[in-house]
């Protein structure tokens, strides 16, 4: 699978004006429609390594898959989408990998992380996340939130207990309800989301949508939207200037063209030449 | 930790600390906190204190609860809240307990696992928060740095404003727009024609920033071209823009 041209992809990351690491790891590949943000934690450096271990794993093993085929259609054997199927197993291979460091290694103790994984084909996207790292959109002039976070707060504004408008004053941000690497097994959330030419997603840590509003982030996409490495800076910036009281990250995406899949005979001729 | 002060005509009868996920309220003697006045009911209210955070919910008392002057049925208690039952007051007050250090661990990321009984080992994980959530417990991951897990209090909680205290405007020399003036209150004013050339001047704390966006030619200010970096504005600055010219000046 080739996207060339398809997706112009911008990114920036930042430890912020108080951490002294930087425990987000950030990865993308334009040409496989592929990009992955991770928010790690834990003391020492557990929490760079667990933010790296999960980019790393998901980004090569994906890579190297999609080398040989692209995530189409359904798989006989699940009935599940390929690109469920993809994403999830890898997503499991990375939490094993965390899981086993953390349960061997003393200084790896209690380390996980957050995790926004999208992959683009055939039109469309699937992402799959953990925790509060989170995936935004801007379509025309409409920016909205797309995943959900799993955090306490998310969980307490669900069930009513406090409007949204209350939660910005909460003292129990950052809890985080679902990780990578914390048990031997976890559940992602994966679901599918068809894109326009023009669409632009953000996918950013915590770091950036706890200093920046919604609003602010919105109108930094539309006006810069013509310089996506700018746009992806000055986020970045401005949640510095707001303080920055956490690692900042964001990886812009946008669609350039269609990028559906080959179908029919070309399909057909494709597989018979591999 | 929070806690709450309760008084009566001004006089501090009693300090509660809330430790307990459920802190009950009312006349008769099973409540955590009592109050033996006709006017408070007998189970009359209830706080559940989630790690940080506290609710207070009326429970259907006869006389009602107040907060701030407004009665209310469920509510999230901020710091110095007044909940008045009768003519009894109690002052909620939740302090930084851990003095100033823990602002540095204010964004720290944590993971809340229902059931959570692993102990990391010592020296690589600490404690939870001191308040121990229902049927829960918060485990922070946190560096060793003898900070404390609870959150921050009060402003440092708040994002500030990212604006400079001066406000500023952009007034046009040539072009067919000569003499307009164009004020900067948005934190980003875009400047120029899509596709041609466009500059962008962002507001910050501090100042303004003039960066170029899109185009083959960078803006053009008194006379210098700019690089792809930002570049700070003075009083009286002149850009020179897709040929028109304008000037950069702070409004007093």
């Amino acid at each position: 699978m080739n996207l060339s041209g398809a997706l112009e992809i911008a990114s920036c990351t930042d430890p912020g004006m108080v951490r002294s690491h930087n425990e987000d790891s950030i990865a993308s590949d334009a040409d496989k429609g592929l990009v992955v943000l991770a928010d790690g934690m834990g003391g020492y450096n557990a929490g760079e390594v667990a933010s790296g271990m999960a980019t790393t794993v998901i980004i090569t093993e994906l890579q190297q898959l999609l080398e040989k085929t692209g995530p189409y259609g359904i798989d006989d054997r699940s009935g599940e989408e390929v690109a469920h199927q993809l994403l999830r197993d890898q997503i499991a291979k990375a939490n094993t990998s965390i899981y086993q460091a953390a349960q061997s290694q003393p200084q790896y103790a209690g380390m996980g992380t957050t995790l926004v994984v999208a992959l683009f084909y055939d039109n469309k996207m699937t992402v799959a996340h953990i925790g509060d790292s989170r995936l935004y959109r801007l379509r025309g002039d409409e920016f909205a939130q797309v995943t959900r976070d799993h955090s306490l707060l998310q969980e307490q504004i669900d069930s009513g207990v406090i409007t949204p408008q209350q939660a910005r004053q909460s003292q129990n941000k950052n809890l985080v309800t679902r990780a990578l690497g914390i048990d031997p097994i976890v559940e992602a959330e994966i679901h599918d989301y068809g894109t326009q030419t023009g669409d632009i997603y953000l996918l950013c840590s915590d770091g950036l949508c706890d200093m920046v509003s919604d609003d602010e982030i919105g109108l930094a996409l539309q006006t810069l939207s013509s310089n996506l490495k700018l746009c992806a800076q000055h986020l970045v910036q401005t949640a510095n200037d707001n303080g920055g009281r956490d690692n900042v990250s964001v990886i812009l995406v946008r669609v350039l063209r269609g990028y559906a899949a080959p179908r029919g005979m070309i399909r057909k001729m494709m597989t018979w030449f591999r | 930790m929070a806690k709450l002060i309760l008084s009566m005509d001004g006089l501090v009868l009693k300090e509660i600390n809330l430790t307990k996920e459920r802190t009950t309220i009312g006349r008769k003697p099973h409540n955590d906190i009592q109050i033996d006045n006709l006017a408070v009911s007998g189970e009359h209210a209830v706080i559940v204190t989630i790690l940080e955070d506290s609710f207070l919910e009326d429970l259907g008392s006869t006389n009602g609860t107040v907060v701030n002057g407004q009665p209310i049925k469920k509510h999230f208690l901020q710091n110095n809240d007044m909940i008045e039952l009768g003519k009894y007051k109690l002052k909620y007050v939740a302090e930084a307990s851990a003095g100033q250090a823990q602002v540095a661990d204010f964004e720290k990321t944590m993971i809340l696992r229902p059931g959570a009984s692993k102990v990391a080992p010592a020296g690589s994980a600490q404690a939870a928060p001191a308040a121990p959530a229902p049927a829960s417990s918060a485990k922070n991951f946190g560096d060793t740095a003898a900070i404390q897990g609870t959150a921050a209090h009060g402003p440092a909680s708040k994002p500030l404003a990212a604006t400079p205290q001066k406000a500023a405007a952009l007034q046009l020399l040539s072009g067919a727009n000569a003499g307009k003036e164009l004020d900067l209150t948005k934190p980003l004013t875009t400047l120029g024609k899509p596709g041609v050339q466009v500059a962008v001047i962002t507001r910050r704390p501090q100042g303004f920033f003039i960066t170029h966006v899109e185009g083959a030619s960078f803006p053009i200010v008194n006379g210098k071209s700019l690089d792809a970096q930002a570049h700070s504005l003075n009083d009286h600055d002149v850009i020179d823009l897709a040929g028109v010219k304008m000037e950069f000046f702070f409004k007093t």
